[in-house]
């Protein structure tokens, strides 16, 4: 097994340990970022997300895994900055207004990280004002909210309103996603993307952001 | 109300109410609010509804303190109110109630994730379900309801901590679980079988579950339960998962639907048997209902 197969491997064990070690290894055997990141880390978290939607691992698998990611980023973060990759672009993210669910926010956070996305992550029961005014002073073209209850999200629809109604539509804008939404109610909402796990959530933003 | 305890201690059907959450939303609950703070500034809307399932039949009401558990508290920044939330929970209800019915303090999850998953160690967990049925048990809960809970170890802190107050209290504690292809677990992975035996070992008096994708999954979760435990079962269902038709919220299952499905409950000998989300009055009328005749043709026949 590769290197970059064993750290999709220890990723999926949830050996956080394992996986810092093993991208260290990566890095002093000159390997890529892109490569480390891409064929390993988010390779591997991509294998668990299929396994947790096929239900043959359940979420503290998935957590540990998120974990041992974001143990693995940590150590790439330096060697972006150093080789001057410049961030993929900027997301907003947050839990929809009245919605407590993080779970499925944070994992999306830590995917789009690791795909070199600069994530801003406001936390859980965000308003739309919120959501809007810190896009616009951070200058980030992408929203992304998540919901996992039927009635926060409705409360979805206030951010594209919003911003509609500020004229930056088609300026700054939205993915959604959460156990409840769908392509569906994303079209009638009049959002831009709908996001059906983490990582077709990223591939989405990348989408949104012109980069894909 | 010793008849009631002694009813249900002996694993005799009682029936329980319905859901709160929505109830409280009609009286003015604001979303992302907290609706425990209600207990302190709103007694009289949570008198109502008690009054409402009372009138329905229920024999069993549960506190309005899913979510009164200090860490889950402090969400709201009323973590430092946790023993006054829980204590007027059950002071508020008494006078509606009497000795009509149990109280049942209500302990849902504390929504923080146990290490080595998570980032909150268990003695953390459990000081904060100490706080709550302390408070609960105090004020005089006639039993504790440990609900919709997705992590076993989580569950069984909460059920030791009520243990730790009470030998005596009836423990009823139910867990959430998922259809999968290959059979129910909740989304923590935790098996009913594994559920069954992990929640009687931590000391509940009665297991089953709640919430849910509706009766009908219910009565399939009910069966494997009573394969696999002696114990009295408890079976909660929501009304089905909500939908949004064009804005609105709805839970598709109607009372006359899960009053006949939850006959088949009955024939699997569950002991108690109430509503969960998008459930209210008119579904545990239904309930009442369908008991009384089975309690009617068993005396018949
Ligand atoms: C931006 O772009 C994107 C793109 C993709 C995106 C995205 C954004 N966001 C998500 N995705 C996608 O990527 C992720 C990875 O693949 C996926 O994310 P998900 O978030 O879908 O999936 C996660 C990885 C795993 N899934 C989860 O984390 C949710 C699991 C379940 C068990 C759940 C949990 C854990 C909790 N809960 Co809650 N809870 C349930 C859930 C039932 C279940 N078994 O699913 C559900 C969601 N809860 C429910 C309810 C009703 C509630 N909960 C509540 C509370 C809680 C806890 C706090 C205890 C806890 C949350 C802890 C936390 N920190 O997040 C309450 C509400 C609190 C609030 N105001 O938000 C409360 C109202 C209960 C109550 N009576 O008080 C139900 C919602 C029903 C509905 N449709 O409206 C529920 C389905 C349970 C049920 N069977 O009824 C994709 O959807």
């Amino acid at each position: 097994m590769d290197i970059l197969q064993e750290i999709g491997a220890s990723l999926r064990k949830g050996d956080d340990n394992r996986v810092a070690e093993l991208t260290r290894q990566a890095i002093d055997a000159g390997m890529g970022v892109g490569a480390i990141l891409d064929d390993g880390l988010i390779g591997g978290m991509n294998v668990v997300g299929d396994l947790f939607r096929r239900h043959e691992i359940f979420l503290p698998e998935v957590l540990l895994a998120a974990r041992a990611m974001q143990k693995g980023i940590d150590l790439l973060k330096p060697l972006m900055i150093e080789e001057g990759i410049p961030a993929v672009g900027k997301v907003v993210i947050g839990t929809a207004q009245g919605d407590l669910h993080d779970i499925g926010k944070n994992l999306v956070g830590i995917m789009l990280k690791g795909a070199g996305i600069e994530v801003i992550d406001l936390g859980n029961d965000v308003s739309a004002e919120r959501f809007v005014d810190t896009a616009v002073e951070a200058g980030a073209p992408v929203i992304g909210i998540s919901a996992l209850l039927t009635t926060t999200m409705s409360s979805m629809k206030g951010v594209v309103d919003l911003l509609r109604e500020r004229g930056l539509n088609g300026k700054i804008r939205t993915i959604i996603g959460g156990a409840p939404v769908s392509k569906d109610f994303a079209d009638e909402i009049g959002a831009d993307a709908y996001g059906y796990d983490a990582a077709n959530a990223v591939d989405q933003v990348k989408a949104l952001l012109g980069v894909a | 109300m010793t008849d009631l305890l002694t009813k249900l201690r002996a694993g005799e059907l009682l029936l329980g109410d319905g859901a709160w959450g929505t109830m409280l939303m009609a009286r003015g609950l604001k979303p992302g609010a907290c609706p425990e703070n209600l207990n302190l500034t709103r007694p009289e809307a949570l008198r109502e509804i008690a009054a409402l399932y009372l009138e329905a039949g229920a024999e069993i009401i549960t506190t309005n303190t899913f979510g009164g558990s200090s860490l889950k508290l402090a969400d709201y920044s009323l973590g430092d109110r946790t023993e006054e939330i829980n204590s007027r929970a059950v002071e508020v209800l008494r006078p509606v109630i009497g000795d009509r019915a149990l109280i049942s303090g209500s302990v849902g999850p504390c929504g923080k994730l146990l290490l080595p998953y998570g980032d909150t160690a268990p003695e953390a967990i459990s000081d904060s379900f100490v706080r709550q049925i302390g408070a609960l048990i105090g004020a005089g809960a006639d039993m504790i309801c440990v609900e919709t809970m997705i992590d076993l170890s989580e569950a069984q802190l909460a059920i030791k901590a009520a243990r730790s107050f009470s030998t005596e209290i009836p423990i009823l504690a139910t867990m959430t679980f998922d259809a999968t292809p290959n059979g129910f677990f909740t989304i923590m992975g935790t098996s009913i079988e594994k559920a069954a035996a992990g929640l009687e070992e931590a000391g509940a008096d009665i297991v089953g579950s709640n919430c849910g994708n509706g009766i009908k999954k219910m009565v399939e979760i009910a069966r494997e339960f009573r394969r696999c435990s002696r114990l009295p079962i408890a079976i909660q269902s929501n009304a089905g998962l909500p939908e949004n038709r064009a804005g609105e919220v709805v839970y598709p299952e109607t009372p006359a639907f899960m009053a006949e499905a939850a006959g088949q409950l009955i024939d699997l000998g569950v002991a108690v048997i109430g509503g969960c989300c998008g459930t209210g009055p008119d579904h545990i009328r239904a309930l009442r209902g369908l008991i009384d005749a089975h309690r009617g043709g068993s005396i018949g026949g």
